[in-house]
């Protein structure tokens, strides 16, 4: 048997939740540490092994313009680039300083703004560096982690569907929380993997995955319309974890600037 | 020899992004600086434009460990503006989502984050390997803590089960049972941990602190009571704003809280258990007893006994709670949308989190504020290693260095909350 792969997780902008969701793995967490060596993890250790990384899990968005060259060196130092989660795939909820003045945002939360040095955008990692995949959510669901780890240590490619919640929600035997009960989902547009939990507690779901492969965003937002729902909520409802994700920010210019 | 820096760049095993700085000159701390660097993600800028009913989906996204702080803190009070005041069986599932989240915080940080640094580890994986046992029992303990979140929240970090005025759904009787057994081991374990991290060998460091926490007639603090010290503060939580200051210092993009006029406090699981310890479950306070503890503890390296005393408790109060449990009628309760001010503070694992918010009439957030425990601790930290240093002088660097990130450790601080928060630097010249 060869090295043990070395393993790296990273932090940007973030909330923490996507690597924690690593400690999570109560049950498999040793054993994925019997596979790789975790080379780099500051959250879990203090111990640092330098160099190169085979596999680098990359959580939070770039905010900073220290941020932004640091990508530059986890990437040069990294055969495999994951990002995880909806911060370092898409922007994360502090992209919605891109559609707003950050100035005035910095303003707001602190006395001294000049003392805030940050970008004006939240950008996902992809925007600035080569990446060979990226796990969806807000969090991440932690059993598509472990099997995008293990996938990427055997050297195949990991299997998480890329349907949409809605049919994960139907494959579930949910009732459809919409159809039954009028109430607005975007489970129908939205990428698979959380197990249709908004719908599994009577809500809608809100999108915390993102965008799934061409949504149809328009027809699901003329829907949710017809149900009663307002341009202002229209807006709202795509503006959150994955505002900054390409299809949910267009429909979200569709309700208004 | 006079100068010296001690300094790391990169705090580990601290949720967020921290580093520290000391200076010494002369043999004496000339100055201790914790920094943050975690970037800033303005939170209160853009809550505000948010319909009342996205708040807490959106808070909770302050902290991957903690989001149930962020969304209790959130609910009650808009619930406030609302007029809605829970009381029953919402209240009780409150309480036990709540004690969930205390278990694998608390869990998290002691045996993942903290023991590693008593007992000469890395990390908890490296530790894992001569304490295989202890550590399965562990993240066995911690595990219990988030399928109380997953069971009632739908999932362990950013629950989606919580909303303004109660639930979405509220969880059956049989749903709730299973954990049932889980809970009882995991209080088995708990006394055995408490146990263990009390033989730890602590640094004879007290400080005559002031600490704040809630405090209630009927129950150890979790989301309701008056804020109180051991220096005769005692006020409801409307008084937070006039109490306390934040000030912004250039260090740090976490801010630095005060007591106006007095200074620096502490908050968490050392404050709370000072000013409640009466309102521990019997068990708690034995375990607390056997441990070496009294009713008050003024040193944080023994932080880690009073977490695992705190999710002792915490186990044995969702027990209690899931044993009596009756479904109520309904899941949420409405209140009438109206334009108005309201606020609140709970316990989160770290300490009190406040929170603040104005709606205008059609119920959208014209203003939001949001102090983290962590901010709130952050002057004490700096005046702990302040103190301590001074001490240690005699240790080698490297000792040295390890010593002050165990002292900032000591309270679990949370970076990625508190931004709104830290880098070491020991600086001997």
């Amino acid at each position: 048997m060869g090295k043990k792969p070395r393993l790296a997780v990273w932090k940007f902008a973030s909330c923490d939740g996507c690597q924690l969701s690593l400690l999570d793995c109560e049950d498999e967490l040793l054993a994925v540490a019997g596979a790789v060596d975790i080379a780099y993890f500051p959250e879990a250790t203090r111990g640092e092994i330098k160099g190169k990384y085979d596999v680098s899990l990359v959580e939070g968005s770039i905010t900073t313009a220290h941020d932004a060259e640091r990508i530059l060196d986890v990437r040069t130092r990294s055969r495999v680039l994951i990002t995880i989660g909806a911060c370092a795939t898409a922007g994360g909820i502090q992209a919605l300083r891109n559609f707003a003045d950050v100035k005035e945002f910095a303003s707001v939360v602190y006395a001294h703004p000049e003392y805030i040095h940050t970008l004006e955008t939240s950008t996902p990692i992809a925007a600035h560096v080569k990446v060979e995949y990226e796990l969806r959510g807000c969090p991440i669901d932690k059993r598509q982690l472990v099997e995008v780890i293990s996938a990427f240590i055997a050297g195949r490619r990991p299997v998480t569907p890329a349907h949409s919640t809605c049919i994960e929600c139907k494959l579930k035997g949910n009732v459809c929380v919409m159809v039954a009960h009028g109430k607005p989902c975007l489970g129908p547009v939205t990428h698979a993997g959380c197990g249709a939990l908004c719908p599994s507690y009577d809500r809608g779901c809100y999108g915390c995955f993102g965008p799934q492969e061409t949504p149809n965003t328009v027809s699901l937002s003329r829907q949710m319309a017809a149900l009663g729902m307002s341009e202002e909520n229209l807006k709202r409802i795509y503006s959150t974890f994955n505002a900054y994700s390409e299809d949910f920010r267009k429909e979200r210019e569709r309700h208004g600037s | 020899m006079a100068r010296k820096t001690i300094k790391v760049d990169y705090l580990a095993r601290v949720e967020g992004e921290g580093a520290f700085k000391v200076v010494v000159r002369d043999g004496a701390v000339k100055q201790a600086e914790l920094r943050i660097f975690e970037p800033p993600r303005f939170y209160e800028a853009f809550l505000r434009g948010r319909s009342f009913m996205e708040v807490p989906d959106i808070t909770a996204r302050i902290c991957g460990i903690c989001p149930i702080a962020y969304m209790m803190g959130s609910t009650h009070a808009i619930e406030k503006v609302l007029g809605i005041k829970l009381d029953g069986q919402l209240r009780e599932l409150r309480r036990l989502i709540y004690c969930g989240e205390w278990i694998e915080s608390h869990v998290l940080h002691a045996f993942m984050l903290h023991a590693p640094d008593f007992l000469g580890y890395d990390s908890a994986i490296a530790m894992a390997r001569d304490h295989g046992d202890l550590v399965k029992k562990a993240l066995d303990f911690k595990k219990t803590g988030n399928e109380i979140m997953t069971t009632v929240g739908g999932r362990e970090i950013h629950p989606i089960n919580v909303r303004v005025g109660g639930f979405y759904r509220v969880p059956s009787r049989r749903e709730l049972a299973p954990l049932l057994d889980k809970l009882k081991a995991a209080r088995d374990f708990a006394v055995e941990a408490v146990r263990v991290v009390s033989k730890f060998d602590f640094p004879d460091c007290e400080r005559d602190y002031e600490f704040v926490a809630l405090r209630h007639p009927n129950e150890y603090p979790l989301n309701e009571g008056r804020l109180v010290s051991n220096k005769g503060l005692d006020i409801p939580i409307e008084d937070y704003d006039e109490t306390f200051e934040e000030t912004h210092v250039e260090h740090s993009t976490a801010l630095h809280s005060h007591i106006r006029g007095r200074g620096a406090y502490f908050t968490g699981p050392m404050a709370r258990y000072s000013l409640n310890f009466d309102k521990l479950t019997p068990t708690a306070q034995q375990a607390a007893r056997e441990a070496g503890l009294g009713p008050t503890c003024n040193n944080p390296f023994r932080s880690i006994v009073i977490r695992l005393v705190e999710a002792l408790y915490a186990a044995e109060e969702a027990i209690r709670i899931i044993e009596a449990y009756e479904p109520p009628d309904r899941p949420f309760v409405e209140g009438s949308v109206r334009a108005g001010s309201g606020c609140h503070a709970t316990e989160a694992p770290r300490g009190i989190c406040y929170h603040r918010y104005t709606l205008d009439d059609t119920g959208t957030v014209t203003f939001a504020r949001i102090a983290a425990p962590t901010s709130q601790n952050q002057p004490t930290i700096e005046n702990d290693l302040t103190s301590f240093v001074g001490g240690w002088l005699d240790l080698p660097d490297k000792e040295l260095q390890h010593r002050c990130e165990q002292a900032i450790r000591n309270y679990d601080p949370c970076i990625s909350c508190s931004t709104h928060f830290l880098k070491l630097d020991v600086d001997r010249g």
